[in-house]
């Protein structure tokens, strides 16, 4: 204290010595260390807000996930569908059949665009109609229609109608399918698929962003005292925003980190037992569905854009609800 | 410098705590700010402070209509001005040289160019070894003297006070209006509000006295020049 008496005269010195700083500066200025944050920590109910961002972030990395896996699979048969096309050679009576199918094979064969034709011969059909009609029945005594497998080089160079037409023209029990109908259904089913899993996230999202509203009132209500120091010393809305925003984008990044890293262990680990049952009749079934249930590029950049999406969104958010209730506060 | 012309102001549909209020706070002047308790003090203090906005009247600070600033721009404008609460208003999770640097925080300054005129000025006022230490573990005096030093920090053109002086013992009362007769050499004006009688006899400055929302102004070097 008596040193605090014997100084006070110099206080004057210390005012005259030193300028008085502009008082219209941004607020924005850059600060060598790390200054200590206006905002206690502590006064933010942070780790449970943490804990319901991971949680949508991970449901939302798997719904990401899952979209991805179905779309390409989706493209997949998509692809195998679009190469293909089948000659269906129907009995006709007054017709010989075996005669039909050569000449339709011969007119695919000599088609541009066809790379490969391979028709299914009677037995090779009747081996495929056996589990449906079993061995004593005799395939041969049934009107059963022939089938030709033309694979095409490049669907876009076929011209699937003049095609159609050279068939008619010369085989008229002959139509050609270009399984456009199940392209088209497969195309309409993953599209679906997107949308329903857009729609999840996007939900899911604006859930995340509600919780942040309302962390966000509770934290400014928590700090009105240090909003209103705040205020007191010079400092806009802005400065302020800013501070709670700091906060709110480091556990929201925090966690939706932890929820995208649980996401993709959780797919890495279904990968692994998928492959483990792929020798299996389930396994086969899931493989012929979902390929081999492992995440594309498309899928990882999907989740990490997930992971940076609920970061902003939760910053952008705390910092609008900042804005409004101080705005409110005045 | 303030100007108030006809101000009077009254909470929502209250009646109103301040009445026809006309006066000026000169560039370097000096007064003190008196009346009896729920006269009005912090009322007019809220409204020098642009924390409140008058409900009839001008108040003009630094030439600027207060009723015609945005709220950003009436936080820049109270960058201009030192207060010192009561209550200290020291932010608890900050150490005392963060809570003395927070408007040069807030207003952008780097940390760098600040550091040592923080140092220096909490040196000057005895606070050189609690620069690290919270506000919670600083006694009354201590805490007024790092609330005073939060509002001189940035050299205000303007320091209002009050009761400055209300928590702390006669002898350390009379080293704070020291401090505060200092300031005002080097160009600051000061107000300061006040209802102990001896600090009023202490410097020779003029008396702005508050009653039942009026203001009376007693300047002792030239008579009363204002009435109810």
């Amino acid at each position: 204290m008596v040193m605090w008496t014997r100084r006070s005269a110099s206080l004057s010195h210390w005012l005259a010595t030193r300028d008085r700083p502009a008082p219209a500066d941004g607020g924005a200025g850059a600060r060598s260390g790390r200054a200590a944050s206006l905002v206690p920590a502590a006064s933010i109910s942070g780790r449970a807000l943490a804990v319901i961002i991971a949680i949508m972030t991970f449901l939302g990395s798997l719904t990401v996930g899952a979209v991805d896996l179905v779309r390409t699979a989706a493209e997949d048969w998509t692809a195998s569908i679009v190469r293909e096309a089948t000659i269906q050679v129907r009995p006709v009576s007054g017709r010989d059949l075996a005669a039909d199918v050569r000449r339709a094979t011969e007119i695919a064969v000599r088609f541009p665009g066809v790379a490969d034709v391979s028709p299914y011969t009677a037995e090779e059909t009747r081996r495929m109609l056996e589990p449906w009609l079993g061995t004593s029945l005799g395939a041969e005594d049934l009107p059963i229609p022939r089938l030709i497998v033309v694979k095409l080089t490049d669907d876009r160079r076929t011209d699937m109608t003049a095609f159609r037409n050279a068939l008619a023209a010369e085989v008229p029990s002959a139509s050609l399918d270009d399984h456009r109908q199940w392209f088209d259904r497969l195309r309409a089913m993953a599209r679906a698929v997107i949308v329903v899993g857009l729609t999840i996230v996007s939900l899911m999202v604006a859930t995340m962003a509600l919780s942040v509203v309302f962390a966000t009132r509770a934290a400014v209500e928590t700090n009105r005292p240090v909003v209103e120091v705040l205020h007191f010393v010079g400092a806009r809305d802005g400065f302020i925003a800013t501070e709670f925003q700091r906060h709110f984008l480091w556990l929201a990044l925090k966690g939706s980190a932890i929820g995208g890293l649980m996401a993709l262990a959780a797919i890495l680990v279904s990968g692994f037992v998928a492959a483990r049952w792929r020798a299996t009749a389930g396994g086969d079934q899931i493989e012929a569905l979902f390929g081999s249930f492992s995440l594309g590029s498309t899928g990882y950049a999907g989740i990490v854009a997930l992971v940076l999406l609920v970061t902003a969104v939760a910053a952008a958010t705390s910092r609008w609800t900042v804005m409004r209730t101080l705005g409110a506060i005045d | 410098m303030v100007r108030f012309e006809n101000v009077g102001l009254r909470y929502g549909l209250g009646p109103e705590v301040l009445r026809d209020l006309t006066f000026g706070i000169d560039p370097h002047s000096f007064q003190f700010l008196t009346g009896p308790s729920g006269a009005g003090k912090t009322s007019l203090l809220k409204l020098l402070f642009l924390s409140l906005r008058p409900t009839r009247g001008l108040v003009t600070v630094f030439d600027h209509d207060t009723a015609r600033l945005s709220k950003d721009e009436l936080s820049v404008l109270r960058r201009r001005i030192g207060i010192v609460f009561q209550d200290f208003r020291l932010l608890d999770h900050l150490t005392t040289y963060e809570n003395v640097a927070l408007p040069l925080r807030v207003m952008g300054k780097d940390e760098a160019s600040y550091r040592s005129e923080v140092v220096d000025l909490l040196d000057w006022v005895g606070l050189g070894d609690r620069i690290d230490a919270y506000p919670p573990i600083l006694s009354g005096g201590e805490k007024q003297r790092a609330a005073i030093a939060r509002a001189v920090i940035v050299r205000p053109e303007m320091l209002l006070a009050d009761e400055p002086t209300g928590n702390v013992d006669p002898p350390l009362a009379k080293r704070l209006l020291r401090l505060f007769v200092e300031l005002n050499r080097t160009g600051t004006a000061v107000l300061i509000a006040t209802h102990d009688l001896s600090l009023l006899d202490q410097v020779e400055a003029r008396h702005l006295i508050i009653r039942d929302g009026s203001v009376a102004i007693l300047d002792p070097r030239h008579g009363e020049d204002g009435g109810w």
